[in-house]
């Protein structure tokens, strides 16, 4: 047993930490280091340059501009990037919609959409959640009626992450009221420019609208813009949420993080004449953030060895998204609990791009509470940890 | 032994609550939050009238008896309303500093004035070096002339851009964590030299950074003797902790409330989500961490009002505002998750209530600063 690079992956490595260090923008590694949001430019910046070295899709099949990766080069990747702070594409395009489009889509579709999400030229949204199917995503009651050649949209869908920058929404709608609830669900395809949708932004506690709300009042789809056969989106839907769990164990964010902030610890005076990183009590709660990472990172590597030799992902990967996710929390705890009074000023313009003028305390701390609140998130989305939880008791433990 | 509320403190805890009830609802919280000031000052008239601004005050010096379980009682309700009135700032904090160390002249001149409502005050002790303790003060006061000079940065001063009079604390000796050499003065907020930053805090209250430079005051600006402030300051830093505990008891209560009432009503898989176990047992849980933080503010309060030695009164409350930290993170967390997106947005008032928690946790130290200072004591 060993937990070793070849001599092929190390080089591997090596080329992609040369590449971002040579490619990753200055002016944007500085707005990451600087808890400054990234704009609707800068994502499609930095996705172009990936496109332009062929790295934009790891998960991705060669024949359709994927890069061949072996598994455990898309996880050396992926780790560089999160060390580097250099931010995953967007996966609402490449890794939500664009499996679905390869494995369900026709020949056509395939055409018109993959070239587009591929080189960032198209900005996708989820349209899944509603006002009143978030766990109990099945329950949805979007409806599409077909019409001709057409399909008509009514209803609304919310959580719409980044909703305001998209050109093109994926959504689950009902087209059959009289089945089973998963068996009337289709899988729909929906300019964002068609007349009768509306985008209304919804404001976070921590002072952003990354999150919105999208109506539809009688938007007319050509229904060449359906996913394979009518009522078979849920069965499509799955697939996407297998994709949308993989890389969320978060291993390399947490480790630069947990680097940032034992940074931060060695800079912050305990008020008695030290500093934070010789205070005991800090001290345990950092290790033990740092074993919990441990943990978590040789269990991806586990999940990863067997996907190497052919194992698909299984509800190990639930496993990931709950530890990922609520060690990520406690790392915004701790950054909180070194932030103290510097965290409490509620500024949020200070982290916008363009801002100007002096921002009240430095960086990492003026952030602190607000990454705490939004980082509630984590927990609740892309299937909340409680629904994690029923899917290990369901399939693994056989409950 | 005896629990239950005296007359006054019931009458204390209707009034407020009919107070919230008929004034005080998210929307107007809201707007106050949004306004110029940041809080209603027809309030505060009211607040003054009803004789809330004379609780933390002794009966000599015109107050209602500074019992700290009076205290403790409203500001509980303040808690569930997520009151934005500088009233911990004005009337608890400064207003026990000034009670002690006032001599007749300024108390007279001064407690008066804030328990008619019609003065605000703020205490700058913080810096950004000091962390969570009061006593790390580098601001520095010299004799210069007949006056006396004062430099130095304060942080999250509450209430700072509000306040018509500054207590501001600054050391003449000693070196910048000594508890001997620390000096308060009544600063003007317009004075020369003063300036102030003011901003909205994480919970909607008001704060400031104050640059101090060649802040000029004379002899009578003085609150005690020379070089020896620290031991009000703590003092009225553990009574004010003691209220913002209770604040948090509050805020906590309706957390829980709002989460219980919320999973009875939201329905998912067919069925309220709270009739999932796994759910009704997190619910228990936030049952229980709302009831160990009353319990322990409670012991903290009685401990203010009857023991004499001031080291017990400070483990006390040591005590109880760790124990409250612990709650904050559980309850406050758990009603955020419970909830599920609706609870992290804005126009909700449950993310409202956690962020209010959050800083709550934050002022006059944090859960895991008071559990160090409780095992050092």
């Amino acid at each position: 047993m060993n937990a070793d690079f070849t001599a092929e992956e190390l080089d591997f490595q090596q080329e992609v930490r040369t590449f971002l260090q040579e490619e990753f923008p200055a002016d944007l590694k500085h707005k990451v280091d600087n808890n400054i949001r990234l704009t609707k430019d800068d994502m499609v910046r930095w996705q172009k340059i990936l496109y332009k070295k062929g790295w934009a899709a790891p998960t991705w099949p060669e024949e359709h501009g994927g890069t061949g990766w072996s598994h455990t080069q898309r996880h050396i990747f992926a780790t560089e990037m999160g060390l580097y702070g250099a931010p995953e594409p967007i996966p609402f395009g490449m890794k939500m919609v664009a499996p679905v489009i390869m494995a369900y889509g026709s020949e056509e579709q395939k055409q018109r959409f993959l070239p587009d999400i591929l080189a960032s030229n198209v900005w996708w949204c989820q349209g899944y959640s509603e006002p009143n199917a978030g766990s109990d995503l099945a329950s949805l009651k979007t409806t599409a009626v077909r019409d001709g050649d057409e399909y008509v949209v009514n209803g609304a869908k919310t959580w719409n992450t980044l909703g305001q920058y998209a050109d093109w929404i994926f959504c689950l709608v009902r087209t059959d009221n009289t089945v089973k609830k998963q068996e009337g669900i289709s899988f729909l395809l929906i300019d964002m420019k068609s007349p009768g949708i509306s985008v209304k932004p919804i404001v976070l506690i921590d002072g952003f609208a990354e999150v919105n709300e999208v109506f539809f009042d009688d938007v007319r789809v050509p229904a060449e813009n359906l996913i394979g056969e009518e009522n078979k989106g849920w069965t499509y839907a799955k697939v996407l949420l297998t994709h949308e769990r993989t890389n969320i164990a978060g291993v390399a964010r947490a480790k630069r993080r947990l680097n940032a902030l034992r940074k931060l610890a060695a800079e912050s005076p305990d008020g008695y004449g030290n500093t934070m990183s010789e205070n005991s009590m800090f001290k345990k709660r950092l290790a033990e953030c740092e074993i919990e990472l441990q943990a978590l990172e040789y269990s991806e590597l586990r999940t990863l060895a067997a996907l190497s030799v052919g194992n698909a992902p299984g509800p190990e990967s639930s496993i990931l998204k709950i530890v990922g996710t609520e060690l990520a929390q406690k790392i915004d705890e701790l950054v909180l609990e070194l932030s103290g009074y510097h965290s409490l000023p509620y500024v949020p313009d200070q982290f916008e791009d363009g801002f100007e003028g002096d921002r009240i305390g430095p960086g990492t701390t003026a952030a602190a509470a607000l990454n705490y609140f939004n980082n509630r998130k984590l927990s609740i989305f892309g299937g909340s940890n409680e629904i994690q939880r029923n899917i290990i008791c369901k399939a693994v433990l056989g409950l | 032994m005896d629990f239950s509320y005296t007359e006054v403190q019931q009458m204390l805890q209707d009034q407020v609550q009919k107070f919230v009830q008929k004034s005080y609802d998210f929307d107007t919280r809201s707007k106050l939050i949004a306004s110029e000031a940041g809080y209603s000052k027809e309030f505060w008239q009211l607040f003054a009238e009803l004789g809330w601004l004379a609780v933390p005050f002794s009966e000599e010096d015109g107050g209602l008896g500074g019992s700290a379980v009076d205290l403790m009682v409203m500001m509980e309700e303040f808690g569930k309303a997520m009151l934005v009135e500088p009233y911990t700032a004005t009337a608890v904090l400064s207003g026990s500093i000034v009670a002690e160390l006032g001599d007749e002249t300024q108390k007279t001149g001064l407690v008066s004035s804030i328990i008619g409502g019609e003065l605000q005050l703020a205490s700058a002790y913080a810096e950004a070096q000091s962390r969570y303790n009061p006593l790390n003060i580098q601001t520095s006061a010299s004799g210069e002339d007949d006056a006396i000079v004062i430099s130095g940065t304060k942080i999250a001063v509450e209430n700072g851009a509000n306040a018509d009079k500054l207590i501001i604390f600054a050391r003449e000796q000693g070196k910048s964590t000594d508890k001997a050499g620390i000096s308060a003065f009544l600063v003007d907020a317009k004075a020369e030299g003063v300036t102030l930053r003011g901003y909205t805090t994480v919970d909607g209250k008001r704060a400031a950074e104050i640059e101090l430079e060649q802040v000029r005051v004379g002899d009578t600006d003085r609150l005690g003797a020379p070089g020896e402030a620290a031991d009000a300051l703590l003092r009225a830093i553990d009574k004010a902790t003691v209220g913002v505990s209770a604040e948090a008891v509050g805020a906590l209560e309706s957390l829980l409330h709002k989460t219980v009432e919320y999973s009875k009503t939201r329905k998912q898989f067919g069925t309220p989500i709270g009739t999932f176990q796994a759910l009704q047992h997190r619910m228990a849980d936030m049952f229980i961490e709302c009831q160990l933080a009353r319990s322990i503010v409670m012991m903290a309060a009685m401990s203010i009002d009857s023991q004499d030695d001031d080291a017990e009164k400070t483990k006390a409350v040591s005590a109880a505002k760790s124990r409250v930290g612990k709650a904050i993170h559980k309850v406050g967390q758990e009603a955020i998750q419970i909830h599920g997106g609706i609870g992290m947005t804005d126009e909700l008032d449950v993310g409202h209530l956690f962020k209010r928690v959050t800083a709550l946790d934050i002022q006059f130290g944090d859960g895991e600063f008071h559990t160090e200072r409780y095992a050092a004591l």
